[in-house]
């Protein structure tokens, strides 16, 4: 069934938009991703102009990201309090990342820096949560209980707040960088920034996996709507009609993948989440070396 | 205006180009020419034969199914003295959409990795362009003609919107054009007009699903010799409507009630899937 998009102006499938968007919100309930850097390459590939893409994408991650956090809370498995200090972070860093984005548009590489970027940041998050997973797997399956880590310097620093349901007692300033960071990211590279923030919560701030997944999409449900927001206002990129056939599958998803998610086990999910991490990376990385088919690329407008 | 746009013609070195012009062979062309634009033209006699044509419709609804469109063009030819002698009437047909600018980038390998480097501004490119003949256009197109009337698909792009920094610019153009054919944006069709008797014509179009907005032109052009002995233009609105107007008015008349829309249809979808999936558990 052919639909009209019309934003985008192009004529696609709603079945395969509905499936796309489904497999993006199984990855989001499963892993705590938004899935933007699943979503708006998929959206490319479909022949969405980038621009839309990227806005659309935003809106879609707002949808599944809702639908798997009400998913969490009803779980307890969401720290509010941790979750609001990334936020404040996350609007600041997204807000620094526009500016930063308008001088690389000028320089004329946007390109090239986002897709350095993805491969470097995939990669070294892919292959730490990869290398980190398969030892905690071997230890538990040699019955040694991993001892907890302790982050000497962390624990150092001032403003320190309780933060009950990640059972830590730690200062804001950590979660307030790693916020900013993701913040940063998602504003340049347009995502929502789970796949950083994932691992940043676990190995960086040392919460318990449980409540990392919930806390995360927490904090992707707002960057990604002031995202989205900012798409609308000053690009008039949104797809809605993309968007709610996007949602549509999406929402679907991130449930089945919050069901599936607490059944599986917690490093085997991270092992899943780190090998699919690496396949992007791997993709991405292809792109950038291997000789491309045209040399030639089209840009609507004057840029 | 005019003065304009030859100026701009002045900028490509292409010219040299236009005055061995190689006949066109469907897509595979080699050569590409920036020609002088169209002069003005003295009011001519009244020609011998003339042109009375008619389109299947003179809008295109854009909805929320549509999926590409029709357009038959038809028509005959008047004449008040017999059918002359000599080369055969021979007809041909475009439709074109607006033009838009667009860049072209051309990629190099820098420190082992693809890099954009040069591009190109073609200041104005139509979003859509077919053109349908009896015959191939080498054969009944005079070069001078067709750069006059712009008729044969290199032709249909104009200008470059910025002065060119680049070696040759005629690459990047026919970079353009072959991905826009092989996207069937841009069609050739030589023999998909139907002529009968030198008298009635026939040409049909498949206007593809993703048509953008805006005043097509159509045009027909009949030839006998390789001259263009008649022309006939007609305009062709593709207007969104109904569901699709209604969004895209919204989206750019108020921005921030449609960003606020669309964020309220994502949480009420993420909410009432959880909701769903809550009472479908407890059962």
């Amino acid at each position: 069934m052919l639909i009209y998009l019309p934003i985008a102006e192009v004529s696609v499938n709603a079945f395969t938009l509905i499936g796309l968007g489904g497999i993006v919100g199984l990855m989001s309930g499963l892993f705590g991703v938004g899935g933007g850097f699943l979503i708006t390459p998929l959206l490319f590939f479909i022949g969405i102009p980038p621009g839309i893409a990227v806005a659309t994408g935003a809106n879609q991650v707002v949808a599944s990201s809702i639908s798997g956090v009400l998913a969490h809370l009803k779980k307890r498995s969401v720290d509010l309090r941790m979750g609001s200090v990334l936020l404040i972070g996350g609007l600041v860093g997204s807000g620094a990342g526009v500016f930063v984005f308008n001088i690389l548009q000028q320089i004329g590489q946007v390109e090239l820096v986002v897709q350095i970027l993805y491969v470097v940041m995939l990669g070294a998050v892919g292959g730490m949560m990869l290398q980190e997973s398969l030892r905690a797997l071997s230890r538990s399956r040699a019955g040694v209980r991993p001892a907890r880590r302790h982050h000497g310097w962390i624990h150092a620093l001032p403003f320190k707040i309780k933060f009950r349901r990640s059972g830590l007692y730690l200062s804001v300033i950590p979660p307030l960088v790693v916020g900013f960071g993701v913040g940063l990211m998602s504003a340049i590279m347009g995502v929502g920034g789970g796949f950083i923030m994932v691992p940043a919560m676990i190995y960086l701030l040392g919460m318990p996996t449980k409540v990392v997944i919930g806390t995360s999409l927490f904090q992707i449900t707002f960057v990604t709507a002031f995202t989205t927001l900012m798409h609308a206002i000053s690009y008039n990129t949104v797809d809605v009609m993309l968007a709610v056939l996007l949602i549509v599958g999406g929402v679907t998803g991130a449930q089945i993948g919050t069901h599936l998610g607490a059944r599986l086990r917690a490093e085997q999910l991270r092992i899943l989440l780190a090998l699919l991490v690496l396949a992007v990376c791997a993709k991405l990385a292809m792109d950038l070396f291997l000789t491309p088919d045209d040399l030639f690329s089209l840009t609507p407008g004057i840029v | 205006m005019r003065a304009l746009w030859t100026l701009a013609f002045l900028l490509a070195p292409c010219l040299a180009a236009a005055e061995e012009p190689a006949p066109m062979q469907g897509p595979d062309f080699t050569t590409y020419q920036f020609p002088q634009p169209a002069q003005p033209e003295e009011p001519p006699a009244p020609p011998a034969e003339q042109v009375v044509a008619g389109l299947s419709s003179d809008d295109i609804a854009i909805s929320t199914s549509f999926d590409g469109s029709e357009i038959i063009i038809y028509g005959a030819i008047k004449r008040e003295t017999p059918i002359p002698e000599g080369a055969p009437l021979q007809v041909i047909a475009t439709v074109e959409g607006p033009s838009r600018s667009v860049t072209v980038r051309r990629k190099e390998r820098r420190f082992g990795i693809w890099v954009n480097t040069q591009s190109v501004n073609v200041g104005a490119a139509p979003s859509f362009y077919a053109v349908s003949s009896t015959a191939p256009l080498a054969d009944i197109l005079d070069p001078a003609e067709d750069t006059q009337f712009r008729i044969s698909i290199p032709l249909a792009l104009r200008a470059f919107a910025r002065p060119v920094e680049v070696d040759n610019p005629a690459e990047f153009t026919e970079a353009l054009l072959r991905q826009r054919i092989a996207e069937g944006i841009y069609r050739l069709d030589e023999g998909g007009a139907y002529l009968a008797e030198q008298t009635l014509f026939r040409a049909d179009f498949r206007l593809p699903a993703n048509l953008v907005e805006g005043s097509y032109r159509v045009r027909i052009f009949l030839l006998r010799g390789g001259e263009v002995i008649d022309a006939y233009r007609a305009p062709l609105e593709v207007r969104k409507v109904g569901l699709e107007r209604w969004l895209y008015r919204m989206a750019y008349d108020q921005p921030f009630l449609y960003g606020l829309m669309s964020l309220a249809i994502a949480a009420l979808a993420g909410w009432a899937a959880s909701a769903a999936f809550r009472s479908l558990q407890r059962r």
